[in-house]
Order: C-alpha cells, then sequence, then structure tokens
C-alpha cells in the first residue's frame, strides 16, 4: 500500500480552515507564483502571454448578474474564441477575471477550493464579506507577479443571505478591496461597459433587463475594444451570463444569451452604428 | 537494573483492543444504507452541532463514532487529504478507496505504536451513479478495513442493530425507507428515535458535484412520519 499518508500537524504548525497555508505545508513545491528567474521588467517577456478581457457585475432586484465576453487575446492574436471568465465560487457567488489568463485561471481554481475547504472544515460558509477579504489576499499574494506584467484583477460578486441583497466587489492589483454601490465592469474593455451600465442602469432592475443590459455593455466593449469579442452569430459562441439570487448560482443556457443577443441584434442598433 | 515484567505481545494487543471497545461502546450507534435514491447515513446524536457525519468531498462522506475529538481529528485531515488531491490533480481523482487505505494506516499504526488507540470506529462512504457501485468502508479502531455491501452498522451496539437491520433491509429502500428503519433499528427499547435525538445525512446520488446534505428540521420529522 503505496497511499499518502493523511496529513497531521502539530498544534502550533496547524493551516487551520486555510488551503492555501495548507497546500504550503503539505506540497514541496513553491504556492502559487512566477517562478525565479522570469524577466522583471514589464515587456520584457519573449512571448505574448495570454490576457482575458472584459467583464461586468450589476446588481439587480433581486440579486447580481455577471458577464463575460469569450475573447482571449496574446498580443495581437486571438489566443482563444470561447475562454470562460465568470465562474461559481460557491453556492452564492462568483468571481469573474480579467488579465493574465494562466495565472487568473489558476487563481479562481485555488478560490474555489478555498471557499469549499473552509466550508467542511468550520461546518458553516463563510460570510460574503469574509469570501470577499479571502479573495482580496490571493489577489495580494500575486502582486510580485503584478509587478512583472501579470495582472490579475477579479470582479467578486454574490448573494449576502444575512443582508438578503446581491452585492458587488472589484479589486486592483495591490489586492485592494472595494464595494461598489451598483456595478462594476473591469479588463481592457472595461471602461466601455462601465459607462453604458451607467446610462442605462435603475435601482430594482428586474432580473431580464439586468440580464439584457449586461449583454449590451459587452457588445459596447466589442465595439470600441479590439480585445473584447462580440457575440459570434456564425459559431454560435456567446457570452458566459450568470445571475446569483437567493437561490443561488445559476448560468444562462447559450440557448437564452444567444436568443437575447440576436434580439438585441435585431433591434434599434445602438451603439453598434456609431 | 530492574527487569521489566515481560508481557506477551497476544496480550497487550488484547488490552489494547479491549480498552479501545470499551471506549467505543459507551457511545451511541449509526447506521448507513445505500439506497434507491443514495446513501442514507442515520445516527443516534442529540447535538444539533457536533456532528458525527460529515461531508468529506464530492461525493464521499464521514462519519465516525467513539470518541469526538478523535474521530473529527481524523475527519479534518481527511478533508485535508481529499482537498489538496483534488486540487493537484483532479476531482474525480479523489476516491473514498484510497482514504479508506489512508485511514487504516493511521489508525493501524496509532494501535500499535501509541501508548493508547483510538477509540473510534469510521465510516468512509461514496455514492456511485449507480447503486451496484456505491461503497461502504468501515474502519475499526485497529485499522481493520471492511468493504461492506448494502448496509453497514458502527457502534457499541452494533451487533444487535446488525442483526435486525439485516432482517429489514431491502435494497430498494429509497430516502424516507432507510430514514425510517435508521430510527427504528437504532432504539433500543423498540419506539423509533424522534427527529430531536437523530442526525441524518445523505449523499445524494442524482446530484453531479457536491452530493453531500443534511436532512434536519422540519424535512426529517416529515420524512420519519411518512
Amino acid at each position: 500500500m503505496n497511499e499518502t499518508p493523511l496529513p497531521f500537524f502539530a498544534a502550533g504548525n496547524d493551516p487551520g480552515a486555510s488551503f492555501v497555508d495548507l497546500l504550503r505545508r503539505v506540497s514541496p513545491e513553491p504556492a502559487p507564483g512566477v517562478p525565479a528567474g522570469v524577466p522583471t521588467a514589464p515587456g520584457a517577456l519573449p512571448f505574448e502571454i495570454t490576457h482575458a478581457t472584459t467583464v461586468v457585475a450589476i446588481r439587480y432586484a433581486d440579486g447580481v448578474v455577471m458577464a463575460g465576453d469569450r475573447r482571449a487575446t496574446a498580443g495581437s492574436l486571438i489566443a482563444s474564441r470561447r475562454i470562460e471568465k465568470v465562474f461559481p465560487a460557491d453556492d452564492f457567488s462568483g468571481v469573474a477575471i480579467a488579465g493574465a489568463a494562466g495565472f487568473a485561471v489558476e487563481l479562481v481554481r485555488l478560490f474555489q477550493v478555498q471557499l469549499e475547504h473552509y466550508e467542511k472544515i468550520e461546518g458553516e460558509p463563510l460570510s460574503l464579506e469574509g469570501k470577499a477579504n479571502q479573495l482580496a489576499g490571493m489577489v495580494r499574494a500575486n502582486l510580485p507577479a503584478a509587478m512583472q506584467g501579470f495582472v490579475v484583477v477579479p470582479l467578486f460578486a454574490g448573494f449576502d443571505e444575512r443582508r438578503q441583497i446581491g452585492r458587488v466587489f472589484s479589486y486592483d492589483a495591490t489586492g485592494g478591496k472595494y464595494e461598489e454601490a451598483d456595478f462594476q465592469a473591469t479588463g481592457s474593455g472595461g471602461i466601455h461597459a462601465r459607462n453604458w451600465i451607467k446610462a442605462q442602469w435603475r435601482e430594482d432592475m428586474p432580473r431580464d433587463d439586468a440580464v439584457d443590459l449586461s449583454l449590451r455593455a459587452l457588445f459596447a466593449a466589442a465595439d470600441e475594444d479590439s480585445a473584447t469579442g462580440g457575440p459570434d452569430l456564425v459559431r454560435r459562441i456567446f457570452p458566459v451570463v450568470a445571475t446569483i439570487d437567493a437561490n443561488g448560482y445559476e448560468r444562462l443556457s447559450d440557448d437564452e444569451v444567444g436568443t437575447r443577443s440576436e434580439a438585441q441584434l435585431g433591434g434599434r442598433e445602438e451603439g453598434a452604428g456609431l | 537494573m530492574s527487569m521489566p515484567f515481560y508481557v506477551s505481545p497476544e496480550q497487550v494487543m488484547k488490552d489494547r483492543a479491549d480498552y479501545a471497545r470499551k471506549g467505543i461502546a459507551r457511545g451511541r450507534s449509526l447506521v448507513a444504507f445505500s439506497t434507491t435514491d443514495g446513501i442514507v447515513i442515520v445516527a443516534e446524536n442529540p447535538s444539533r452541532t457536533l456532528y458525527k457525519v460529515s461531508e468529506i468531498y464530492d461525493h464521499i462522506a464521514f462519519a465516525g463514532v467513539g470518541k469526538y475529538n478523535e474521530f473529527e481529528m481524523l475527519r479534518i485531515a481527511g478533508v485535508r487529504q481529499a482537498d489538496v488531491k483534488g486540487y493537484s490533480f483532479a476531482r474525480e481523482d479523489v476516491n473514498a478507496r484510497s482514504l479508506a487505505n489512508a485511514y487504516a494506516q493511521t489508525l493501524g499504526q496509532v494501535f500499535t505504536h501509541e501508548m493508547k488507540p483510538y477509540e473510534v470506529e469510521i465510516l468512509v462512504a461514496q455514492v456511485a451513479d449507480d447503486q451496484d457501485r456505491d461503497e461502504l468502508f468501515h474502519i475499526l479502531y485497529d485499522g481493520t478495513v471492511m468493504d461492506e455491501q448494502g448496509f453497514t452498522v458502527l457502534g457499541g451496539q452494533a451487533e444487535s442493530i446488525n442483526d435486525s437491520t439485516r432482517e429489514q433491509y431491502r435494497d430498494d429502500l429509497d430516502r424516507a425507507g432507510a430514514v425510517k428503519l435508521g430510527a427504528k433499528v437504532l432504539a433500543a427499547d423498540g419506539e423509533p428515535l424522534g427527529a430531536a435525538q437523530l442526525e441524518v445525512a445523505m449523499l445524494v446520488r442524482a446530484r453531479v458535484r457536491r452530493a453531500f446534505q443534511r436532512i434536519r428540521g422540519d424535512e426529517l420529522t416529515a420524512l420519519l412520519n411518512s
């Protein structure tokens, strides 16, 4: 029998409910980050790295909607037409990523395990604020990589079960956590998406309006920003859209997103014709 | 120089086993069934917060009887083992058999090398897509592993409960049937246990990811009365 022995720790060395600390103790490899020897100046890399671009989060009457386009770029090339940037963090929260895709996808994976690990060890889930703070710590741990050009800036949103409202948090590269009142967009096309949402957002929007607004905002971003992909009607690739409300995280079906995207294209060509 | 008294290895092992069994017999028992809806675990436990049954991973649950702090320590080690493995490889690479082996090794080591053996019996259960492949690993205080079919009973009164369960268990039981059977066989004096004395949890077969679910409060009462 060559099973890995169970991990036990002395009282002073116990990682508690932190999965990241646990990984550091059991794994001989260093924790995720930039390996030694990687050039330190931004732009000094001998290759283009993959970037994920525009994501948005919008608060509405019952919760939050999160959406992200499907394009990843490496320099001026399209690295992927169908990358996903919006993920469930747990049953009642989601995380959307923009920035260096390799680090961002790993960050999400670690964050998902961390939330589940905490819940299992402690017997109850973290509060929404607690989850947002955990993510801040992870973004901050990526700061050395950010200094070398691998910036990861996630959006975090969820349904606060204690307060019964949707909440949106944004981050900067240093791990700064900022709670947004109503909506936020980040990534290379974020500024265009945010302006579009700002003009159209209303308090207590119904779900369908919020979903349509998120698609509209991504469309506006794709219109102005070459790194953001619009709805691909030929290949039937549409943004990833998810809602988080009292019933939890739910990803909208491709059919629904496709129908809504097409309805918008067929309507008055706001934004598209500018 | 004084000579230590000679004690035969048989006697040492027997003393240790008796010690562990006595500790386990003081606690309350639990029973696990493989049903059409998934694996249902029913424990006699008046506490609302100190659980005997818990989630380890997507399709794996843990249950322990005996000394709470000892099986709680084993549970946490199991969660850590599973989460690290799932993160390093893939979620589907985490399985009950490997975890049961790791538990067996730990318990076996402690039984032979430490001052006192653990006073626990534990269960590692894994629900599968079809009922024939459900797994119930029953692990004793000395590291003995038993791969049980259909149902298993842990705890001090296991033998008598085992007999009555064997007579009444059928593999076409559903969730409600298993909860009621559990409440019946765990009762010492014939009157089935009520919701206040039971801790019930199940691994739901139909779920793709985290299958573990607690059944409590009104939902449990309704099942017991169905």
